[in-house]
């Protein structure tokens, strides 16, 4: 059994995590949260120029051809560190729903384009306070025109184009829109989590349909993207156990640090337990995304699930972990405890994710 | 990043899968198990099968040939465990002498009581019983009273011992007792082997809350050990004792009783509100919370085993299964029950709904045995974690000066 990603893994993940530290990203994260631009862009560069935009892309599109297992401890080291960028809306979802989806002709036009950085994507799914559903969804594409409105997307000021689920007459499916033209309305949001920028859209847009996709090829890419989105969460769950302990260690109280109080060290304990579980779930899935394993619906999102929980249950904690000083804003805590919130929203909600995870056990069952 | 065995190991797997297949019948299903019988006939069943493993040189894997062991490799020995769970064994009996005393008497007893008593112990003919823990000392273990006097060349040993599982059909005991309550608590203590047939041991059952006894409390009234018998130095028992410890984490694994599957079986099968329980959100909700945990567990396990199979030094894992799915049995005893409306608390004989109910017991057990989940939380973070042990109001005091609760 080798349940473990290779030494080569760990080495890309060693040298993503010491780049990260040196770009400074935790204090980029929070100077983005503070400041007026919507992510940080000479990190943003330096992430390009590491390669990491055209990890999965192949090489006959200009991209390095490795597989989901670099990319995802690329996504641990880049949620461990706050990393205020686009890259989760460009590279787990603009990007795969083009690899997998889009046409030789789309592929060229923007997988190379992608892998450089020369363009960013976004992915416009939610349209109101309720999940998406096959029976939902309003935003309509008719004669290459795409109408209707999107809310609360990731990256929507920052991005060039993005990939929309709209319904097709009856049939949901996704196109692609153009972001760069005045057809489309954008609007900057303002969220819990100002490190990562969010935008709706009016569109009254061109667009081009992802031939072939149904609601069925929108919960595929979202399965996939949930294992990468899983590995930032827990990169993030585990950054606030190592701020939890570190912290309790050097502060005093009654005479002793207060990580030799129990109440304290539990409570890290509990930390550590939930962020082993999740790490495991998230390898399971890494698994499954790298090896197109039928099961990959289940695995997605056991670590979506798993991930989201670990990093809840750490970030709150941290801060507990913390008193007060935990809710000051000069301390780095709440940039954890709003970006777990991002991240648990991002591709849909903790009960969504349960759901699909029962329904995929259920599918599983009756075969 | 993969499943599969190395060449090696399959070829093991192979040979492994070959014996049993000729030696013992496979599951039906993954919970499917010997027929229930009284302890006596269990005890046979399980020495005639233990026999069957030592003649067929597959006892003890992690032990040395010499004592009736394999000499196998970890991985081997998680590859036989995984191999024989396809199969209908009985077991139960040997685990905390092979698991535990074996491996103190290997590192701690001369050669002439390694050979006189580790092949019998592999071979099932001999079973051992590990005395501990007592009323006023669980998980404060080194608070233990028992006493041990020497003279000459024999000890005394006066007290009482708690939560000893099968010391009623045990025919050796491990021991730790006080030789020196003067000195501070972690050093006066002192360790011993003895025969449970030993005048003045006295072995009564404890009834548990489930109505069954498998453990005991166990008396000592002058009782006499050879100071042959000791095991390590006078006054060095506790760190023989913490090499005991560690053996027992690794044996005390996931709680038994109703899983996942089962809990997602009975969901969909029984009704809830007039209509199916697993559509309802607040079961699949739970369901989801539990495959994540059983998950975890299988994966983290999987995490262990390559470790091991690479040669090196697994996590101390062992704490968080046992943390999880002790809870977690809790949990879905309490949802089987809950299903069942009013006739959950009417005793039920098909298994299908009785193993809630007993799982509703045995949880409140496992969640003790072996390391509370308090302990076990001390241990993740004093070990793993780095975090500084706890201060302690008896530190460095004569261990007959520390309050106690009767004093």
């Amino acid at each position: 059994m080798n349940f473990e990603f290779s030494s080569d893994q760990m080495l890309l993940k060693d040298q993503a995590r010491k780049f990260l530290e040196g770009e400074e990203s935790l204090k980029k994260a929070r100077d983005v949260l503070e400041g007026e631009a919507s992510f940080d862009e000479s990190l943003w560069k330096s992430i390009i120029e590491m390669g990491f935009t055209a990890t999965t892309i192949p090489e006959e599109y200009d991209g390095l051809g490795l597989g989901y297992l670099e990319l995802c401890v690329i996504a641990e080291e880049l949620g461990r560190s706050l990393a205020p960028t686009p890259f989760s809306s460009s590279v787990y979802l603009a990007t795969e729903a083009i690899l997998r989806f889009g046409s030789d002709d789309q592929k060229k036009a923007y997988l190379p384009k992608l892998a450089a950085g020369e363009i960013i994507g976004c992915f416009a799914h939610s349209e109101s306070n309720t999940s998406p559903t096959a029976e939902n969804l309003s935003c309509a594409f008719d004669g290459g025109k795409l109408v209707g409105k999107k809310i609360a997307i990731s990256d929507g000021d920052i991005a060039d184009f993005a990939i929309v689920s709209a319904v097709n007459g009856d049939t949901p499916t996704l196109c692609i829109v153009d972001l760069k033209s005045d057809e489309v309305d954008i609007n900057t949001e303002t969220t819990l989590d100002p490190s990562r920028s969010h935008a709706n859209f009016n569109l009254n847009s061109s667009a081009e349909v992802l031939e072939g996709t149904t609601w069925e090829s929108i919960q595929e890419l979202l399965d996939r993207a949930a294992v990468l989105f899983a590995f930032e969460q827990l990169g993030g769950a585990e950054a606030c156990m190592d701020m939890a302990r570190e912290y309790a260690m050097g502060r005093f109280a009654f005479g002793r640090p207060i990580a030799s109080f129990q109440a304290i060290k539990h409570k890290i304990a509990d930390m550590y337990i939930a962020v082993e579980l999740a790490r495991s779930n998230c390898y399971y899935g890494a698994w499954a995304l790298s090896t197109d394993a039928p099961e990959l619906s289940t695995a997605a999102a056991t670590s979506r699930v798993s991930a989201s929980q670990a990093y809840n249950e750490c970030s709150k904690e941290n801060i507990q972990a913390h008193g007060g000083m935990g809710f000051t804003w000069e301390f780095d805590c709440h940039l954890y405890y709003r970006r777990c919130r991002q991240l648990a929203a991002n591709i849909g909600s903790q009960s969504v994710w349960k759901d699909k995870l029962i329904s995929s056990l259920e599918r599983a069952n009756q075969i | 990043m993969d499943f599969n065995d190395t060449t090696q190991e399959a070829e093991f797997r192979k040979e492994v899968a070959d014996w049993l297949s000729a030696n013992a019948e496979l599951k039906d299903g993954s919970k499917d198990s010997l027929p229930a019988m009284s302890e006596e006939d269990a005890l046979v069943r399980a020495k005639e099968w233990q026999e069957k493993l030592y003649e067929g040189g597959w006892a003890c894997l992690h032990w040395p040939q010499e004592y009736g062991g394999r000499g196998s490799t970890p991985i081997e020995r998680v590859i036989w465990g995984q191999e024989v769970s396809k199969f209908k064994v009985p077991g139960g009996f040997f685990e905390i002498g092979q698991g535990m005393a074996g491996p103190v008497l290997m590192m701690y007893a001369n050669e002439e009581q390694k050979k006189r008593f580790l092949p019998p112990m592999a071979k099932g003919e001999e079973i051992w019983c590990q005395l501990f823990s007592e009323p006023g000392a669980g998980s404060d273990l080194a608070g233990l009273k028992t006493k041990s006097v020497l003279d000459g060349d024999t000890w005394t040993i006066n007290g009482q011992k708690i939560w000893t599982s099968g010391a009623h059909y045990s025919d050796y005991g491990i021991l730790v007792t006080r030789s020196d309550p003067t000195v501070a608590k972690h050093k006066g203590l002192t360790y011993f082997f003895l025969d449970m047939k030993s005048p003045g041991v006295e072995v009564r059952p404890i009834k548990q809350i489930s109505g069954g006894a498998n453990f005991n409390e166990v008396y000592f009234t002058d009782v006499k050990i050879p100071d042959s018998q000791r095991l390590g130095e006078i006054g060095d028992g506790w760190k023989v004792a913490l090499t005991t410890l560690m053996n027992e984490r690794l044996a005390v694994g996931d709680a038994s009783g109703p899983d996942f599957e089962e809990a997602f079986n009975l969901a969909c099968g029984h009704d809830l509100n007039g209509t199916s329980a697993i559509k309802d959100g607040s079961v699949r909700d739970k369901l989801a919370d539990w495959y994540c945990q059983q998950s975890g567990l299988k994966y983290t396990k999987y995490r262990n085993i390559s470790a091991l199979s690479r040669g090196e030094t697994p996590g101390p894992q062992a704490s968080i299964t046992k943390i999880v799915s002790g809870n977690k049995l809790q949990e879905i005893a309490n949802f089987g029950m809950d299903l069942m409306d009013a006739n959950g608390i009417v005793r039920q004989d098909d298994p299908e709904y009785g193993m809630y109910q007993m799982g509703f017991f045995g949880a409140a057990g496992i969640r003790i045995a072996g390391g509370t989940d308090e302990i076990l939380r001390n241990i993740i973070s004093e070990q793993v974690l780095g975090l500084p042990q706890d201060m302690r109001a008896d530190k460095g005091i004569p261990f007959n000066e520390i309050p106690t609760s009767n004093k």
